[in-house]
């Protein structure tokens, strides 16, 4: 592992390996009235992420907010091929866990340092649920600037 | 997880597979929340099988496609086929699909509103009960306190919660549909009485009043403390009413992820304050005044701006009986503007009763609709044209103007209904 590279470990949520892009956001997320599943963009209103695609992506967010259809509409999105690669989060909600589950993809949470004041998008980031590890490229070393 | 005998004789596919199957996907619901074991439940509240066109379409290639095509991989999560049984536990279907007598003024397609029909005789075969209403508890689902349930519908979970002191998380369609079938959902979050408790302390420094009041308090609550738990303390009138808790939690359920809340002297799991906290101390006080009421009136409506109204929406969360009571006597005499629509929503069995009392036909009289299943947001219908909207309820006025990109005016049941009336906004800030 180079000097370049930041290691995180957490609680695995659901199981397996994946990386990708890091998306990152300050603000929990919603799922019905907050994203558009078949894009697999962000839509609510007062949204940082307004308009920035979540697909593909190991998105790190502080967890899941509003409606109950969070699972549902995160559930269409995979079915659309608009999911995130990964979730990496805080808060633990019955949303989250369900998404992450029916979404299929590597999740983890409880880390033993803050992922939002770690993780800045554009990072390269590799994810083992089933060990709980997170391993960080930063983008700004990655490039050399 | 410890699994019972029964839930691994579930699980072990003795029961059926689709039984095994709903068990499989609540084993890995359960590892996800790291829950350590299941409890019973025998109150679901759903959206089972339901369906729209991109899951229809989806499927149609997949097992054939249909009800247990859909049920089966999308509900279940399962990569194999099964045929749907009978429920297993009383579950209830919550909102959804389209007003059987009235799809036409709602804009549905002949086909649309078939797909609906369909799919709610497959569930209605399977035992489900079609109630059709984010309002579950006016409409015959009343769980008594310390009851498990397994719901859906974030206004309903909350009110099943901090009202009835039943105990729900809020639940969704996967897991609510493998809790239909198993009678289980894990046993985390809201079903243990430790995370019942209150996280921050709202001193609320004026009475609150009318039902705008608390649907105010409640959106300013929500985005106060996200997804934790707050706990009131003021002075509340008609704080046993049912109108006020359910716009309340609705709008805190909104702006926030609120599942649970207290009023201390007034919900059933808060004594006092010191009960609701358990003893231990508030994470922080949050304080609310005039000030943040006139500020929460002020973001509501900082998505309006032309005060010529042609939509107003009544009934989110669906009308109860004496809020279609309330709008008629405020129509009373007078009729809804040839510019304007006025649409009330509500559940099946209170339009029944509307019709018995002669409501409905006021109603018609007067030029508004009275309609059942769904809302605008959920259905994402709205009167043709529609520019301007105006609404009584702070978590409709949440999410329709992005939903349909329309403006929203919010304000009281009496403002929308002088609105629908005139065409015109007048609403007065608190």
């Amino acid at each position: 592992m180079s000097a370049d590279t930041l290691v995180l470990k957490g609680r695995k949520v659901v199981g397996g390996v994946a990386e990708g892009e890091a998306l990152v956001t300050r603000q929990t997320i919603s799922g019905w009235g907050g994203v558009n599943p078949m894009l697999g963009i962000v839509t609510e209103t007062r949204h940082e992420l307004r308009g920035v695609s979540f697909k593909d992506k190991i998105l790190v967010f502080p967890g899941a907010k509003g409606s109950s259809a969070w699972s549902a509409m995160f559930h269409m999105a995979r079915l659309a091929g608009a999911a995130p690669k990964a979730l990496l989060f805080n808060e633990m909600t019955t949303k989250v866990a369900l998404g992450a589950v029916v979404m299929r993809i590597p999740a983890i949470t409880d880390f033993d340092r803050n992922p939002l004041e770690v993780i800045e998008t554009g990072d390269w980031v590799k994810v083992d649920a089933d060990r709980g590890l997170v391993e960080v490229r930063k983008a700004a070393l990655r490039t050399g600037s | 997880m410890k699994l019972t005998t029964h839930e691994q004789s579930m699980l072990d596919g003795k029961d059926g597979k689709a039984r095994q199957k709903a068990m499989e996907l609540l084993v890995r619901y359960a590892d996800a929340l790291g829950a350590e074991r299941f409890v019973a439940t025998d109150n679901v509240a759903g959206v089972p099988g339901s369906t729209n066109a991109f899951l229809q379409k989806y499927y149609q290639h997949k097992g054939g496609g249909g009800y247990d095509a859909i049920f089966s991989f999308f509900d279940l999560d399962s990569d194999e086929l099964i045929e749907v049984p009978k429920a297993g536990a009383h579950t209830c279907h919550l909102q959804g699909g389209f007003d059987p007598d009235n799809w036409q003024i709602l804009g549905a397609t002949p086909e649309s509103f078939k797909i609906s029909q369909e799919s709610e005789a497959f569930i209605a075969g399977r035992g489900v009960q079609i109630l059709k209403t984010c309002t579950p508890y006016l409409a015959g689902n009343v769980p008594k306190k310390g009851d498990h349930c397994a719901w859906m519908e974030s206004s309903a979970v909350v009110y099943c919660n901090s009202v009835l002191a039943a105990r729900t998380n809020t639940e969704g369609r996967e897991s609510t549909s493998a809790a239909m079938l198993t009678g289980v959902i894990p046993d985390w979050g809201f079903h243990r009485d430790e995370y019942r408790l209150g996280s921050h302390l709202v001193e609320v420094d004026f009475e609150i009043e009318s039902v705008m009041d608390w649907g105010m308090l409640g959106y300013f609550v929500g985005d106060a403390v996200q997804e934790r738990i707050p706990v009131l303390r003021g002075r509340f009138a008609g704080a046993d009413l049912l109108i006020r808790h359910k716009h309340f939690g609705a709008a805190a359920a909104s702006s926030g992820g609120v599942e649970m809340y207290h009023i201390a002297g007034v919900t059933p799991e808060a004594p006092s304050v010191e009960a609701a906290f358990g003893g231990r101390k508030p994470l922080e006080v949050i304080p609310y005044g005039r000030a943040e009421r006139r500020r929460t009136y002020d973001n509501l409506n900082s998505k309006a701006s032309d005060p010529q109204v042609d939509y107003v929406m009544l009934g989110c969360p669906h009308y109860s009986l004496e809020q279609i009571k309330g709008a008629c006597a405020m129509l009373e005499g007078k009729r809804v503007s040839a510019n304007c629509n006025l649409w009330i929503f509500t559940s099946r069995a209170v339009k029944a009763v509307s019709d018995t009392q002669g409501l409905s036909k006021q109603l018609r009289d007067a030029g508004a609709v009275l309609l059942t299943d769904t809302c605008s947001s959920i259905s994402q219908a709205i009167p043709p044209g529609t520019k301007v909207a105006a609404l009584d309820s702070a978590k409709q006025t949440h999410y329709l103007p992005a939903f349909m990109n329309i403006q929203a005016w919010f304000g009281s049941t009496q403002d929308c209904i002088n609105a629908a009336v005139t065409g015109r906004w007048n609403g007065v800030a608190p």
